[in-house]
């Protein structure tokens, strides 16, 4: 949804965008040079041609509101070959994007807002002693400065309008979870490295005209089919991932859709601290795998009701082991697996497997710890009901400083008032009458203890 | 196992194709009078080649690629005009072989020092690809194609490319059926499939690079690298997930190990012989793709039995339990709703070759024989354990299809190839 602030916002940026383009035409009138090259007109069409398919090619990757387009390749070809009046209507066909699913808002911000930075790009290129229709090799090395600095403007444009309406949104409460899930610093690099696109066309056009624009439409589909391809990998594996974790769930039945649960709550604490978008990634895979190790522990000792015997315990303290085992060949990131094997090493030092204390316990592993205890107390358990989610959240506040890191228990705080929480369906009985009770490792209310002996 | 003894036929036939063309290049590089060398272009495109093999691409399946060495080299053998005040560029094809070579190597030196392999095979397949395309196209160029009508220069340049592309392609294939055991025609067909996308986005590189030279001058590389590392870029992330999800399925599937409910490496063996198998019969790399998917998470539906089978082996259950554990484990694996044909394989798994209606599908009669095998073998690497295994399936054409336990007795006959 859009904020009314972000509303007003747009309506500012499509004013401000509608009164320059109206200025600088003007201007451009007044001096009636029409660009030295041949058919600007045709030259023009082709130019928005190409920023619609290049715009309605934009990777799905990045998130919904950012989207990583090669686009600007196109204001850019037109900053050089025909000025800045006409890079701006170049920009402006965003309001055209083939982009279905596109409101109405969003077309005129979009629209608004690449005139804005063709026009941005255009001045500075003029500013910049640039020359407009000539890229033959004798101004080459006139323009190249002229077309870097275009470059920039039409970057530092585009991310600065980009960022304020994402501010606004942010600030009406709205979750970050559509926010930026590619880092800015390789968005950037990529927008960066588009826009030089710009002036390859806009050199070979003096010799090939309108197929220059082809040419270069080439790697660019190439690029996006890699995406396309890299998009649906990605859905692929979480989905297969999930399959696999349930599978791993079914031996247990009161604790199915554990992992997936602690992995959303461990991703809404990430969010809220801030982590970057591929530690997130990462944390939420490794919330989902993090007790992938309990089934290397015999099924009769997890079944057990009474006191556990000091073996039994030690077998139970091994499944963080048995789960680092298990997932250090995937890929992840190092820190993925510490959180696996840490998450359950307590704040006071008296957890597993390494009695770890403090802030030697890797972030990862603290945050996964908060998440894995709410979700276990909040879900019904053999020997006793789900407890409310106020309970649970005053268990964790009771346990911040001595079991849990305080820090993480008040973002998790922070982002259930945000964001809320869904509680599972509460689990009926068994199907098998003749399962036993299984004390939740996981459960802070009811610990589990070693026999004295 | 040492390096001379990865060398194998092919290979050998294309370093030493390599080595000769090097050396014919160091000749002539030397007879050649620097007035004939554009030295600001060589230096140029030698540095953009470099620069290309610096940022390699990892493709699916554990290929290796250059694509922006290969814009470089490709473009510097085909170069038809640059600004004046470059000087003429009626050069010997002899020598875009020494800048290929040189580019290639100072790029591979990184590589070296980093502890990576030096990508030997991958250079030379280039370097033979890239000679034959100068090879023909220098003397055109000398012949004063430059002053050619434009369209039909472009038409030229796309097609000596394409050219060149399919020799790289073709040798490619064949090291890669050397390496695997793959059928030739198999392993061209895998190429041309994987590398078309590449090739194209390759070959409208190399005609944007000759042409905007011809506009920009050797400036043109600078700008036009970067547009190049960001399409390489999105190639990078898509290999690079794929390798994540094999090594996630791999390592998931050793859950069933973990909680006992099979032998240790009994997943990664049985994947490991029906891949083989797969390969031995023909299979395509996708198909191979899901039968190492498909057997890797066999026994997964295992996960749903209270208690483990004794010692894992499925092959002693009854059918009726065999079939349960693979319709509980196509169903888990169902459930990601992205591998349905994987889960077809585990589905009929236990399925006899003869005897129903339909046939099961050819990955799932692998999987069985692969599993029994591994059963009734093990790790172990006595061959009269195998060769009675291999009797026994033999002397059950019902259970076991005979084609498959052919190349089983021929895949077990020799090493199985870790590398898929």
């Amino acid at each position: 949804m859009v904020s009314r602030a972000a509303r007003l916002y747009i309506g500012l940026v499509v004013s401000v965008a509608a009164v320059l383009v109206a200025i600088v035409a003007d201007r451009a009138m007044m001096a009636t040079h029409p660009p030295p090259i041949q058919h600007p007109l045709g030259a023009l069409l082709t130019l928005q041609a190409l920023f619609l398919v290049c715009d309605s090619g934009t990777t799905p990757t990045t998130s919904r509101q950012t989207r990583w387009s090669p686009s600007s390749a196109a204001t850019l070809a037109a900053v050089v070959l025909l000025g800045p009046v006409w890079a701006a209507l170049v920009g402006a066909t965003a309001l055209l994007s083939l982009q279905r699913h596109l409101r109405l808002a969003e077309r005129l911000f979009n629209g608004a807002m690449y005139a804005l930075c063709g026009l941005a790009a255009g001045e500075t290129y003029l500013a910049c002693h640039g020359v407009i229709g000539r890229t033959d090799p004798q101004h080459f090395r006139a323009i190249l400065l002229a077309f870097a600095a275009a470059a920039t403007a039409h970057v530092i444009v585009n991310h600065g309008l980009i960022w304020g309406v994402h501010r606004l949104n942010r600030v009406r409460g709205m979750s970050r979870s559509d926010g930026l899930e590619s880092s800015l610093a390789l968005l950037l690099a990529s927008d960066l490295g588009y826009a030089c696109l710009g002036l390859v066309i806009a050199s070979l056009w003096r010799i090939m005209d309108w197929f220059a624009a082809a040419l270069v439409l080439v790697p660019l589909f190439v690029a996006r089919w890699a995406m396309g391809q890299f998009a649906e990998q990605q859905r692929a594996y979480a989905a297969t991932m999930n399959a696999l974790c349930q599978a791993v769930e079914t031996k247990d039945y009161y604790t199915r859709g554990h992992g997936d649960r602690v992995s959303r709550g461990a991703v809404m604490i990430a969010r809220q601290i801030h982590m970057s978008a591929e530690r997130t990634e990462a944390i939420k895979f490794a919330g989902m795998l993090h007790d992938v190790g309990k089934l290397g522990v015999p099924t009769k000792v997890l079944q057990k009701t009474g006191p556990l015997s000091e073996d039994e315990f030690a077998a139970i303290q091994l499944h963080p082991m048995r789960g680092l085992e298990i997932v250090s060949p995937i890929g992840f990131l190092f820190e993925a697996l510490n959180g696996i094997f840490h998450h359950h090493e307590r704040i006071d030092g008296r957890g597993y497997p390494m009695g770890l204390a403090g802030h030697e316990i890797p972030e990862f592993a603290r945050v996964i710890a908060v998440a894995d205890a709410f979700d276990s107390m909040t879900t019904t358990r053999s020997y006793r009901e789900a407890k409310s989610i106020e309970f649970a959240l005053d268990e964790l506040r009771k346990g911040a400083g001595t079991q849990f890191d305080p820090v993480i228990v008040e973002a998790f705080i922070a982002a259930m008032e945000q964001q809320g929480w869904q509680l599972p369906a509460p689990a009926t009985k068994p199907p098998d009458p003749t399962t036993v009770t299984v004390k939740d490792h996981d459960d802070p209310t009811a610990p589990l203890r070693v026999i004295e002996p | 196992m040492a390096y001379w003894q990865a060398l194998d036929s092919g290979r050998i036939l294309l370093m030493v194709s390599a080595a000769m063309l090097v050396t014919a290049a160091a000749a002539g590089l030397i007879a050649l009078h620097p007035s004939q060398v554009n030295v600001r272009a060589a230096l140029a495109f030698g540095g953009f080649i470099a620069f290309g093999e610096l940022f390699r691409l990892a493709l699916p399946g554990g290929r290796e690629a250059a694509p922006i060495a290969m814009v470089g080299a490709m473009a510097y053998a085909m170069l038809l005009t640059l600004p004046r005040e470059y000087g003429p560029v009626t050069y010997d094809a002899l020598l875009v072989v020494a800048v290929a070579a040189i580019g290639m190597t100072v790029g591979a030196l990184p590589h070296i020092a980093a502890g990576r392999s030096a990508g030997l095979t991958g250079m030379c397949t280039r370097l033979v690809a890239v000679s034959c395309v100068a090879f023909i196209f220098r003397p055109i160029v000398s012949a004063g194609f430059g002053h050619a009508p434009l369209g039909f220069q472009v038409l030229v340049v796309a097609l000596v490319f394409a050219v060149g592309w399919l020799v790289d392609t073709l040798v490619g294939a064949l090291i890669r059926a050397d390496d695997v055991g793959a059928r030739f025609s198999v392993a061209i067909r895998d190429e041309l499939r994987l590398q078309w996308p590449l090739g194209l986005a390759v070959g409208a590189s190399v005609i944007i690079t000759i042409f905007g030279a011809k506009q920009m001058g050797l400036m043109e590389l600078l700008v036009f690298a970067g547009p190049l590392l960001v399409t390489q870029l999105a190639f990078r992330r898509y290999a690079g997930i794929r390798a994540t999800y094999l090594q996630t399925v791999r390592s998931l599937a050793r859950v069933t190990e973990v909680a006992g409910y099979v032998e240790a490496g009994h997943s990664r063996r049985v994947s490991r012989v029906a891949v083989a198998v797969g390969r031995g019969l023909g299979l395509a790399e996708p198909e191979l793709l899901a039968l190492e998917y498909a057997a890797l998470m066999h026994d997964i539906g295992q996960l749903s039995l209270s208690e483990p089978i004794p010692g894992g082996a499925t092959l002693l259950v009854s059918p009726a339990d065999q079939e349960r554990i693979a319709e509980l484990g196509a169903a888990v694996i169902g459930e990601a709703g992205v591998l349905d044909d994987v889960a077809e394989l585990v589905r009929y798994q236990s399925r006899p070759a003869r005897g129903h209606e339909v046939a099961p599908p050819l990955g799932s009669m692998i999987i069985k024989a692969a599993n029994a095998f591994d059963d009734m073998v093990g790790s172990s690497t006595d061959r009269n354990r195998s060769a009675a295994a291999l009797e026994r399936m033999r002397l059950d054409p019902v259970e076991y299809d005979a084609g498959v336990v052919a190349v089983l007795a021929e895949v077990a006959g020799r090493r199985v190839p870790s590398r898929l």
